[in-house]
């Protein structure tokens, strides 16, 4: 254990009637006290030490523009709006809406069911694209790969409704990173869509 | 029958590599802990699959709990004399009153969630009182009166020709429309670039995000 040596220093002294014999003293100290403080303040640092930090998500927002006609219009074609309403319900619609007798387009889905629906619809856009020689030279001139053109038009349009949770907001933002969209924007809701959510919620009954 | 002898053997053990490991592991931890500002609400911040980390000075967080109270905090904790910047500008810019001892309080409370009528009474307060105050939060629902904007253009002010971090730090079940007032506080600042604070989360197997990932790595 952890103690000095102290024999064989008696050599020098002499032996005899008058001399008493120095009392052995062990110098060796109980570290039981130590040791246990010592793993008290392991508990304590295990305890309060945060291994994973934080991480952050970049927002970019767009200013906004009050006149329409500075306005960036999204191809029909390739525009995806996804809606986000009460209970971690997600609706979507390609296009322009329409919730006529004869065409609906407004449909349900879920934050699971989400992804497939953003790659289908990649997929599409991908498949249709003709063409853009002024995309594809800029790409050229950029170092940009030329195979970002023909997703180009491909932007998704994201609603969050008055009664969406930020963990909604924040996990179709994520959805964004994950499935590689280059382009999506966070707008307003239109008091038509809101109007739309709160019908299909009480249809579904969904509170 | 002859007997076998056992040889006494002494049960202590020597403790010694033991001790020192439990040490080394302790100095560790000691050198690894930092220590986290007691935060006035707990805050359970949804997941992503970002890797990237957090800024932890020359930013400012907006953070706001489950029941849609929002706070204020700069963090700069190199730089304290920001901190007090950023309230001396609100108090000229909304002409608060304030008497310079309470504007020194503000450095020792992290994350204030009052509206400006209660900023003087909690910074008149001593610290450890002020920690267990209810804090309201501070008021961005109405529009017109979004007092939040007024806490960023301080703080921009305060920070000017340093770069500055906008950190949005909301609770999960909070509820959209206060992140959706957050953002126009900050967008009527001309801020257009932010973080959100998030917890670390899997990337999905097979998708893009992988795809692209693995890729870099290569």
């Amino acid at each position: 254990m952890a103690s000095i040596d102290t024999g064989g220093g008696e050599v020098s002294h002499k032996k005899g009637p008058g001399v008493k014999k120095a009392k052995k003293l062990s110098t060796r100290v109980d570290m039981t006290p130590m040791v246990d403080l010592g793993f008290l303040l392991i508990t304590f640092f295990v305890f309060t030490t945060t291994m994973s930090s934080p991480t952050a998500l970049d927002l970019n927002m767009p200013k906004d523009i009050k006149k329409p006609e500075d306005q960036t219009e999204a191809k029909e074609s390739g525009a995806l709006t996804i809606l986000l309403g009460k209970g971690n319900q997600v609706y979507y619609y390609e296009g322009q809406l329409k919730v006529d007798a004869a065409e609906n387009n407004f449909k349900t889905s879920s934050f699971k069911d989400i992804r497939n629906v953003i790659i289908d619809k990649k997929k599409r856009v991908i498949e249709n694209y003709r063409g853009d020689p002024d995309c594809e030279a800029k790409a050229q001139k950029e170092g940009k790969p030329v195979s970002d053109c023909k997703e180009q038009d491909f932007v998704v349009i994201i609603k969050p409704s008055q009664d969406a949770t930020y963990k909604n907001t924040v996990d179709i933002l994520d959805e964004m990173t994950i499935n590689q969209v280059k382009r999506y924007a966070m707008v307003k809701i239109l008091d038509q869509e809101y109007e739309l959510i709160r019908k299909t919620e009480e249809a579904n009954n969904i509170r | 029958m002859p007997s076998v002898k056992i040889p006494r053997k002494s049960t202590d053990t020597d403790m010694t590599p033991f001790v020192d490991v439990a040490f080394l592991i302790l100095s560790f931890f000691i050198m690894a802990t930092k220590f986290k500002p007691q935060e006035p609400v707990p805050i359970t911040t949804p997941g992503s699959v970002l890797t990237q980390t957090l800024p932890e000075s020359n930013a400012v967080m907006i953070s706001f709990d489950s029941a849609n109270r929002v706070f204020f905090t700069v963090l700069s904790e190199k730089e304290p004399a920001i901190i007090d910047a950023v309230i001396q500008n609100l108090n000229s810019s909304r002409s608060l009153n304030l008497t310079p001892q309470e504007m020194s309080n503000f450095r020792n409370i992290y994350g204030i969630g009052v509206p400006f009528s209660g900023l003087k009474s909690i910074l008149g307060m001593p610290a450890e009182q002020a920690k267990k105050v209810h804090q309201p939060g501070i008021p961005v629902a109405d529009s017109a009166n979004n007092e939040l904007v007024w806490w960023i253009s301080a703080a921009k002010d305060a920070f000017a020709g340093k770069p500055l971090k906008f950190l949005i730090k909301g609770d999960a079940q909070s509820l959209y429309p206060t992140f959706g007032a957050v953002i126009d506080a900050l967008k009527r600042n001309e801020e257009f670039k932010y973080n959100l604070v998030t917890a670390l989360e899997d990337v999905p197997k097979g998708s893009e995000y992988e795809k692209s990932l693995n890729q870099k790595s290569k």
